[in-house]
C-alpha cells in the first residue's frame, strides 16, 4: 500500500467518526494543516525525480480533491444537522393569538352610496351635492310646492329661523335647483346626501339619506325614466329579473308622477327581491314639472326630463337584511362590526358590487 | 279614505270581483293601503246595559258593574269610566274580543282582586273617534240589547291613500268615476227625485264683504217640522262600516253625503240661530265653543259662521255647540258652502283641529256641488225625518267658469314616449268628466269643477297615462356612455378618506348633523351656536360646530356598552353659520384605550399622541399629499390637551390647515365622564387639501436609483430643550439634498451630564450618492458640514 493510499484509508476511517465542527477542524488540521499529512506529501514533491513526480503529483491532487470534497460534504452534513437541531428548539405554538388589532369597517350607508355611484357612473351620471341647510325657496318654492303644503309645517321640517326662510333640507331635490341654476342643460346627475324631517320612531329617523336623480336633455321621455330605473334596480339588487310596476302618484315637482314597486317574497326569513307575490315600494319619480324648469330658466320647449328620489337607508336595509333604521345612527360597535364592510370591498363594475 | 264595495257599487255598475277592483284602484293611483276585515271579529262587540254600578272595594276610581247582554247571565265587569252608571246602554266586549285600537285580546282577569269578564268600551278604543273620556253612551232602545253593534260591517273596509291633488276622490262617487274610466264598470247616473220645496226660507244668510274672506259661496236649505231620530239600519251600518259613529238621522245624513259625494254639509238647529247667518271674519280673541267640547280663542281673519249673538261655527272645519242639532230639534238650516283651501288650512293649523270636513275643504271641494249636496241631503231628511223644505238659497260667487286647456295631441308622445290618438284622449278624459272638443290641430278640453288640480298640459298627460296604464310605456335601455367624471376631486377625497381610515382600524359611524348644545359647546372654537327652532328633542337642539360633538358622545356610549380600545370615525358636515353653504366636510376620528391589551407577545401600553399622529399623517399621504409637504407644528386648539396635540399644515406653518391631532382636553374628558380617559382625536379638513393641477403620473420625477453603496452616520447633538426635533431634522435634510437620503431621530436624552436647559438628540443620517460610492473623505466632509450647519443654525454642539 502506498503512502497515499494509507493516508486515504486513515482519513476515511476518521471522517466517519466526525460529529462536530471541532472534530472537523481537527481532522482538517491533521491532513491539511501546516504539518498535515497531505501538506507533508506536497512538500516531498520537490525531492522526487521528474519522472515520478508527475504521476505522484497527479495522484496526490486526486486524493487531495477527494479528501477536500469529503470534508466539504461533512461540513454540510454537520451544518444541516446543527440547523435541524437548532430549529427543533425553536418551535413555537402557532395557534397562539396574534397581536390584538382594531378592525375598521365602512358604514352600510357609505357602502351603498358607493354602489349606487358605481351603477349610475356606468350610464353617464355624475355626482352632485348641495348644502344641508337650505333656503325655503330651493327646498319648496322652486320645486313647485304650494305655500300651504303640509310638508312646510313645523312638525315636518326643521327650521332655523322663525320666519321659516332657512331649514334643514327635507329632500335632496333642492340640489336639482342649485345644479340647474348654476349651469346649462343637459343635466345628468345623482345626488346622494343627508336629509332631515321632524320624525322619529321605529321606521323614521330625524335624519336619513336620499338619492336624487335628474336627467334633463332634449327628448328625454318617461320611457327613458323607466329604462333607467329598471337598470338601476337590477344592478343594485344584483338580480337578472325584477318585476317592477309604476303606480300613479303625486309629487309637487313632477308631472306625471309615479311610485315604483318591485316584487318580493320572504324565503326562510330572508327577503328575495325581484319575484314573489308581494309589492314593495322603493322610490318615487316622474317627469320634471314644467314649473320647476321655468323656475330655473330652462326652455321647456327644448328641454325636458325625469327626476327620482330613493331612500338610501331603506335600500341598504333591503339589500343587506337590516331591520331597524334607527340602528344606522346609533354607532353601536357590535352593529357596525356586523353590518359594516371591509375597506377593501370597493364596489366596482368589473369585480361586482358586493362580495 | 275608507270605502266599502257595496257602497261603491251604488255608483258603479260592475261585474268585477272585489280583488280586481282593489288591484285597479292601486293601478290608477288610488293606492289601497289596507283592507280591514271586519267580519266575525267585530261581531263580538254587543250592545249592553249596565244594571248596577258599585264602587270597587279596593280602588276609588273603579266600579264593578253588573252588565246584561240580554240573556239570564249577569256579567261582572270592572270599569274605570266616570260615566259608568245604572241604566246606561253601551258597548260590551267579551273575553276573546280584540280591541281595535290596541289590537289587544281581552281575557278574563282579576282587577284589584275582583274578576272582570270583558270590558265596556270607549269610542276611542273602538276607533270610532278620539273620545276616550268615559264609555260610549248609546241611545238605542232596550230591544237591541245583546245584538252586535257592528252588524253592517261584515263587509270589508278598503282604506285608500288619496294623494293631496285628488280631492275629488274623497267621496265614493269620485272613486267610482275613476274606476269606470279605467274600465271597471259603468258610472251610474243618479236619479234624483224632485223634492217639494214649498216652505219659505226663514233665515237670512249673507257673506260679509271683507278682505281675505275665506267663504266664497254659502248655500242653504231651511227644513221645518222634522222628527229627528235614530237613523235607520241601512244608514247606521254604512257609517259604522266606515268607522263613524251614528249620532242622529240629521247628522248621519250630512256625514253620508260628505262621504258619498265629497260634499261636506252642516246642519244647524235654526231655532237656536239668533236672527240671521253672517259669514264673516272672526274678531281677535273671539271665543267659540266647538262640537269637540273645546273652547277656541279665535284670531282675526278666521272665517266664521255667525249670528247676531256670536260664532256658530268655524266655516268648513267644525260646528259649534250653541246651534247643534239634537234629537228634539224641529227646524233646521242645512248648510252647503265653499271655503278657500288656504283659509281652511291656515285656521285649522293655528287652532290644531282636524276634522273630515277640514280635510276635504283644504284639498279643494267642487264648488258646483252645493246644489247636489243640498238636494241629496234634503231628500233623505224628508224621507227619514219628514218635514217641509224651502227652496235653496245660494249667496256668493256662483258663476265661476270651468278652465279650458288647448291640448296638442303630440305632446303626450313627446313626454311619455308612446303615442295616443285623439279618439283615445277623448274617451279617457270624457269618462273622467272632462269635455273634449276637436279643433284643427288640438283638443279644446274643459276641466270639470271637481278637478282643481288640473290646469296644464302635463296634468292632462298624467290623467291620460294614469288611465291608459304605465305598463304601456316601453322602457328605453340607458346608453352606457360617460361624458363627464362621476366624482369630482373633493368627492374622491371623501370616499378615499373613508376607506383610508377604515383600513387603519377605525369604525365608520354616521350620526345626526345636529347635536346636544352642551357637548357642542365643549368642542366649538367660539363660533356662534346654530340652534334648531323646532328640535326633535332638547338634546339634539343645535347644528354641530365640531365633528367631535357626536363622536365623543358615541365613544362614551360604546365604552358604556363595555367596549375598550375603540377607534371611531365620521366624515360629514360641520357648520360655522346658519346660512346655506356655511358648512364644511370634516373627517374626525377618536381613538381610545390601549395598544396590545392583554397580549402575550408585547407589552401593553396606552394609545398615545404618536399613534394618532401616525394615523393622521398616513391618511393625509393616502389622500395624495407627499409626506415632505406635511408641516407639523404644535399649534393647537382648546379642545385638545395643550401639550400633547398639534397641527398639520401644507408645506409651512402658514400653509393651508390640513389637520389637528392630539389628546382630547382632560377637562372635556372629565366633563363627559368617560370610563376610559385615554382619548385621542384628529380632524382633517378636506376643503384645505389642494387639488393637484396634474395627474400624479405627470408630476412624478423620472425614476432614479443609485447602485452605489449607502452609508450611515450617527450624530448626537446637545441642543436647547425647547428646540423642535422636526425643525432639527429639516435643517439636516437640507444640508445636501442630493446626498442625504434619510434623517431619523432614534434617541432623546435629558438628565445627567446634560445641562438642565438642554437635551441630547441622537440622529441617524443615511447618505448615498447617485454617481459613486462615498469615500471616507466624502463622508467626513458631509458630516462636518452637517455639524457646522446645525451648530450655526441652532447653537447645538456635538456631544463628545
Amino acid at each position: 500500500m502506498s503512502d497515499l493510499d494509507k493516508i486515504s484509508s486513515v482519513f476515511n476511517a476518521k471522517i466517519d467518526t466526525v460529529k462536530t465542527k471541532d472534530d472537523l477542524q481537527n481532522i482538517k488540521t491533521e491532513f491539511f494543516g501546516k504539518n498535515g499529512q497531505i501538506t507533508q506529501q506536497f512538500k516531498t514533491l520537490g525531492n522526487l525525480d521528474p519522472e515520478k513526480r508527475k504521476d505522484f503529483a497527479s495522484n496526490l491532487n486526486k486524493i487531495k480533491d477527494d479528501l477536500t470534497n469529503q470534508l466539504e460534504q461533512k461540513n454540510i452534513e454537520i451544518e444541516t444537522s446543527e440547523i435541524n437541531e437548532k430549529l427543533k428548539n425553536e418551535k413555537v405554538d402557532v395557534t397562539l393569538p396574534t397581536r390584538p388589532a382594531r378592525l375598521g369597517k365602512i358604514h352600510p350607508v357609505s357602502q351603498v352610496i358607493d354602489e349606487i355611484s358605481s351603477i349610475f357612473s356606468e350610464i353617464g351620471f355624475s355626482v352632485a351635492e348641495g348644502p344641508d341647510v337650505e333656503t325655503e325657496y330651493n327646498n319648496f318654492t322652486a320645486l313647485n310646492t304650494p305655500e300651504e303644503h303640509p310638508a312646510r309645517d313645523m312638525h315636518d321640517t326643521f327650521y332655523l329661523e322663525e320666519n321659516k326662510k332657512l331649514l334643514l333640507r327635507t329632500h335632496t331635490s333642492p340640489v336639482q335647483i342649485r345644479t340647474m341654476l348654476a349651469s346649462k342643460p343637459p343635466f345628468k346627475i345623482i345626488v346622494p346626501g343627508r336629509t332631515y324631517r321632524c320624525d322619529s320612531d321605529q321606521t323614521h329617523a330625524p335624519m336619513f339619506h336620499q338619492l336624487e336623480g335628474l336627467h334633463i336633455d332634449k327628448g328625454i321621455t318617461m320611457g327613458h325614466l323607466k329604462g333607467c330605473l329598471d337598470y338601476f334596480i337590477k344592478e343594485f339588487f344584483e338580480v337578472k329579473n325584477v318585476k317592477m310596476r309604476f303606480r300613479p302618484s303625486h309629487f309637487p315637482f313632477t308631472e306625471p308622477s309615479a311610485e315604483v314597486d318591485i316584487r318580493y317574497k320572504i324565503e326562510k326569513g330572508k327577503i328575495v327581491i325581484g319575484e314573489g307575490d308581494k309589492w314593495l315600494e322603493v322610490l318615487g319619480c316622474g317627469m320634471v314639472h314644467p314649473n320647476v324648469l321655468k323656475n330655473v330658466k330652462i326652455d321647456t320647449k327644448k328641454y325636458q326630463g325625469f327626476a327620482f328620489g330613493i331612500g338610501i337607508d331603506r335600500l341598504a336595509m333591503l339589500k343587506y337584511g337590516i331591520n331597524d333604521l334607527r340602528a344606522f345612527f346609533e354607532a353601536d360597535y357590535r352593529w357596525l362590526s356586523h353590518f359594516g364592510f371591509d375597506p377593501l370591498d370597493v364596489p366596482t363594475n368589473y369585480r361586482g358590487l358586493s362580495k | 279614505m275608507i270605502i266599502t264595495i257595496p257602497w261603491l257599487k251604488e255608483h258603479l255598475k260592475t261585474a268585477a270581483k272585489e280583488n280586481e277592483i282593489i288591484d285597479q284602484l292601486t293601478n290608477i293611483g288610488l293606492e289601497v293601503e289596507a283592507i280591514k276585515e271586519n267580519s266575525g271579529e267585530m261581531g263580538k262587540f254587543k250592545i249592553a246595559k249596565v244594571l248596577k254600578a258599585e264602587k270597587h272595594p279596593n280602588a276609588d276610581k273603579l266600579k264593578v258593574c253588573d252588565v246584561t247582554i240580554g240573556g239570564k247571565e249577569i256579567l261582572k265587569v270592572v270599569c274605570g269610566a266616570p260615566n259608568a252608571r245604572e241604566g246606561l246602554i253601551t258597548i260590551y266586549a267579551p273575553p276573546g274580543a280584540v280591541i281595535p285600537k290596541t289590537n289587544f285580546e281581552l281575557k278574563v282577569a282579576k282587577i284589584r282582586g275582583v274578576e272582570s269578564k270583558g270590558m265596556l268600551c270607549s269610542e276611542s278604543e273602538l276607533n270610532l273617534s278620539n273620545e276616550s273620556e268615559g264609555i260610549i253612551e248609546l241611545k238605542n232602545n232596550e230591544k237591541e240589547i245583546g245584538k252586535s253593534y257592528f252588524k253592517g260591517s261584515s263587509q270589508r273596509a278598503i282604506d285608500i291613500s288619496i294623494t293631496p291633488n285628488r280631492a275629488d276622490c274623497l267621496g265614493i262617487r269620485g272613486i267610482a268615476r275613476d274606476l269606470s274610466s279605467a274600465g271597471v264598470g259603468k258610472l251610474i247616473q243618479p236619479i234624483r227625485k224632485k223634492i217639494k220645496q214649498n216652505t219659505k226660507h226663514q233665515v237670512k244668510t249673507s257673506i260679509a264683504k271683507e278682505k281675505s274672506q275665506g267663504c266664497y259661496i254659502f248655500g242653504s236649505c231651511y227644513i221645518k217640522n222634522i222628527t229627528n231620530k235614530e237613523s235607520p239600519e241601512w244608514l247606521k251600518n254604512k257609517l259604522i262600516a266606515l268607522g263613524l259613529k251614528p249620532i242622529s238621522a240629521v247628522v248621519d245624513i250630512t256625514n253620508y253625503v260628505m262621504f258619498d259625494l265629497n260634499r261636506p254639509l252642516h246642519a244647524y238647529d235654526s231655532d237656536k240661530i239668533n236672527k240671521e247667518i253672517i259669514v264673516r271674519n272672526a274678531k281677535e280673541g273671539e271665543i267659540f265653543d266647538a262640537l269637540d267640547k273645546k273652547k277656541y280663542k279665535l284670531k282675526k281673519d278666521m272665517c266664521v259662521i255667525s249670528d247676531k249673538s256670536g260664532v256658530l261655527g268655524l266655516g268648513g272645519i267644525i260646528g259649534g255647540t250653541t246651534t247643534s242639532t239634537e234629537l228634539e230639534t224641529k227646524n233646521i238650516l242645512l248648510e252647503a258652502a265653499y271655503f278657500s283651501p288656504s283659509s281652511i288650512r291656515k285656521t285649522a293649523r293655528e287652532l290644531n283641529i282636524n276634522t273630515d270636513a277640514k280635510y276635504r275643504f283644504e284639498r279643494g271641494i267642487d264648488p258646483n256641488s252645493i246644489k247636489e249636496g243640498l238636494e241629496l241631503a234634503t231628500e233623505l231628511i224628508l224621507k227619514i225625518c219628514g218635514g217641509e223644505a224651502s227652496k235653496f238659497k245660494i249667496v256668493g260667487k256662483t258663476n265661476k267658469k270651468n278652465k279650458i286647456i288647448n291640448f296638442q295631441v303630440e305632446k303626450f308622445e313627446k313626454l311619455i314616449g308612446v303615442s295616443i290618438t285623439a279618439k283615445e284622449i277623448d274617451k279617457i278624459l270624457s269618462s273622467l268628466g272632462f269635455k273634449c272638443k276637436k279643433n284643427q290641430k288640438s283638443l279644446k278640453i274643459e276641466v270639470p269643477s271637481w278637478r282643481p288640480d288640473v290646469s296644464l298640459d302635463e296634468d292632462l298627460i298624467e290623467e291620460l297615462i294614469r288611465i291608459k296604464g304605465f305598463d304601456n310605456i316601453k322602457l328605453i335601455e340607458p346608453s352606457k356612455n360617460r361624458t363627464q367624471d362621476t366624482l369630482n376631486f373633493k368627492q374622491k377625497l371623501f370616499h378615499l378618506s373613508q376607506r383610508s381610515l377604515a383600513s387603519k382600524g377605525y369604525m365608520e359611524i354616521v350620526t345626526w348633523s345636529f347635536t346636544d348644545s352642551k357637548i357642542d359647546k365643549l368642542f366649538s372654537k367660539g363660533e356662534k351656536e346654530i340652534p334648531i327652532l323646532n328640535p326633535i328633542s332638547s338634546d339634539l337642539n343645535v347644528l354641530r360646530r365640531s365633528i367631535f360633538s357626536n363622536l365623543a358622545f358615541y365613544l362614551k356610549k360604546n365604552q358604556d356598552r363595555g367596549y375598550e380600545d375603540l377607534s371611531l370615525f365620521e366624515i360629514g358636515p360641520t357648520f360655522f353659520g346658519k346660512n346655506p353653504g356655511e358648512q364644511q366636510i370634516v373627517v374626525g376620528g377618536l381613538k381610545s384605550g390601549k395598544i396590545n391589551r392583554k397580549s402575550w407577545l408585547d407589552k401593553e401600553r396606552d394609545v398615545d399622541v404618536f399613534d394618532i399622529k401616525s394615523d393622521t399623517i398616513k391618511t393625509l399621504i393616502e389622500l395624495g399629499i407627499e409626506e415632505k409637504y406635511l408641516f407639523v407644528s404644535d399649534n393647537t386648539k382648546h379642545s385638545y390637551h395643550p401639550g400633547r396635540s398639534g397641527s398639520i399644515t401644507l408645506k409651512s406653518e402658514k400653509g393651508p390647515h390640513l389637520a389637528y391631532f392630539g389628546e382630547i382636553h382632560p377637562a372635556i374628558i372629565k366633563n363627559l365622564d368617560y370610563k376610559d380617559n385615554n382619548i385621542f382625536g384628529f380632524e382633517i379638513f378636506l376643503k384645505n387639501i389642494p387639488e393637484p393641477n396634474k395627474k400624479l403620473r405627470l408630476s412624478k420625477k423620472s425614476f432614479q436609483a443609485s447602485d452605489y453603496q449607502k452609508s450611515e452616520r450617527d450624530f448626537a447633538f446637545v441642543i436647547d430643550k425647547i428646540f423642535k426635533i422636526g425643525a432639527l431634522e429639516k435643517i439636516i435634510s437640507e444640508v445636501d439634498e442630493s446626498l442625504i437620503q434619510k434623517v431619523s431621530t432614534f434617541d432623546i436624552y435629558e438628565g445627567e451630564n446634560i445641562p438642565k436647559d438642554k437635551k441630547s438628540v441622537a440622529i441617524n443620517v443615511t447618505l448615498q450618492a447617485v454617481d459613486k460610492t462615498l469615500t471616507e473623505n466624502d463622508l467626513d466632509e458631509i458630516s462636518k458640514k452637517i455639524i457646522d450647519t446645525v451648530s450655526k443654525k441652532t447653537g447645538a454642539t456635538i456631544r463628545s
